[in-house]
């Protein structure tokens, strides 16, 4: 039995699927919302480098690389903004953030 | 070729980390579980032939993000009981909308009749190809302006984290680095003319 390009696709399946209902059951956490965004991210970045591999296209890694370091970026300015609303609001429940009242 | 057996492993490892990291109850324990499966990322990253990122995510994430993430998540004193969320009425829409999202993701990918031309596993590459030195070839040609508007989203994160996190505290005594550049020696030092008192 081979490895083919479906095997890794339905395991970025699997995982992007698991960062979703993580954002459903960890609704309240701030910080565990991140964590999720930052688990669906990995299931893309799956994607990308299995085409790349096989369909021969460096193009998918190049886009990775992009992803990756736009993810960092976008991990330390949420945690940043995290952590100035919990000074001034001593909480990171997401139920309590209702100033826009969105 | 990619062998079945490490794949399955790897790729359990994977799938128990990540259902470990939406269901604990520690966010320290989810974030050291984030890791497990960035690293096992890592390893099937290199499974693929994407040795650089494969690298790149352990370095990037494991040793820089998620340390970022275990600081932040030990710095506040947060309430564990009260944002944890549990079982609630939204719990089975999740579930549902997991299975629905899975189901199409499945339906799409597993079917062998796109596998036949397009999607023939290529042959293992050379033992001297460079996978560093291919991704720099093109990084630094093909797309040296996405290369450098990276840069500048980097520096962007960087000016951003810093301003949003620095707080000016009331009372503090703080050194004004300004005023003590643009400050001239007479303003420090006055030399006073005295009358020499030997004639006493």
């Amino acid at each position: 039995m081979t490895i083919g390009i479906e095997h890794f696709m339905v395991l970025s399946g699997v995982l992007f699927t698991l960062a979703v209902a993580g954002i459903f059951l960890n609704r309240k956490n701030l910080i565990l919302l991140l964590m999720c965004i930052e688990l669906m991210l990995l299931a893309v970045n799956f994607n990308f480098i299995a085409m790349s591999r096989f369909l021969g296209d460096l193009g998918g890694q190049v886009f990775v690389f992009f992803i990756l370091t736009v993810a960092a970026a976008e991990a330390a300015i949420g945690l940043a903004i995290l952590v100035v609303l919990f000074r001034s609001r001593r909480s990171i429940n997401v139920e309590e953030l209702d100033v826009m009242k969105g | 070729m990619i062998n079945p057996i490490m794949f399955y492993v790897l790729a359990a490892v994977l799938i128990i980390a990540a259902l470990g990291v939406i269901t604990s109850r520690n966010p320290v324990y989810s974030a050291m579980l984030l890791v497990l499966s960035f690293v096992t990322s890592a390893a099937l990253w290199v499974m693929l032939e994407a040795e650089f990122l494969g690298i790149a995510l352990v370095l990037v994430y494991v040793g820089a993000v998620m340390v970022l993430f275990l600081f932040v998540v030990m710095m506040l004193d947060v309430n564990v009981e009260v944002v944890r969320g549990g079982m609630t009425r939204y719990t089975p829409l999740g579930i549902l909308v997991a299975l629905a999202v899975f189901g199409e993701i499945v339906f799409v990918v597993w079917q062998k009749r796109f596998g036949d031309t397009t999607f023939v596993t290529p042959p293992p590459k050379d033992a001297d190809y460079s996978n560093t030195e291919a991704l720099g070839a093109v990084l630094y040609t093909e797309y040296v302006y996405a290369f450098e508007l990276a840069a500048v989203i980097l520096l962007l994160a960087i000016v951003a984290a810093i301003m949003l996190t620095m707080r000016k505290r009331p009372g503090l005594k703080q050194q004004d680095i300004g005023a003590q550049v643009a400050v001239d020696a007479r303003d420090r030092v006055r030399l006073v003319k005295m009358k020499s008192e030997s004639d006493q």
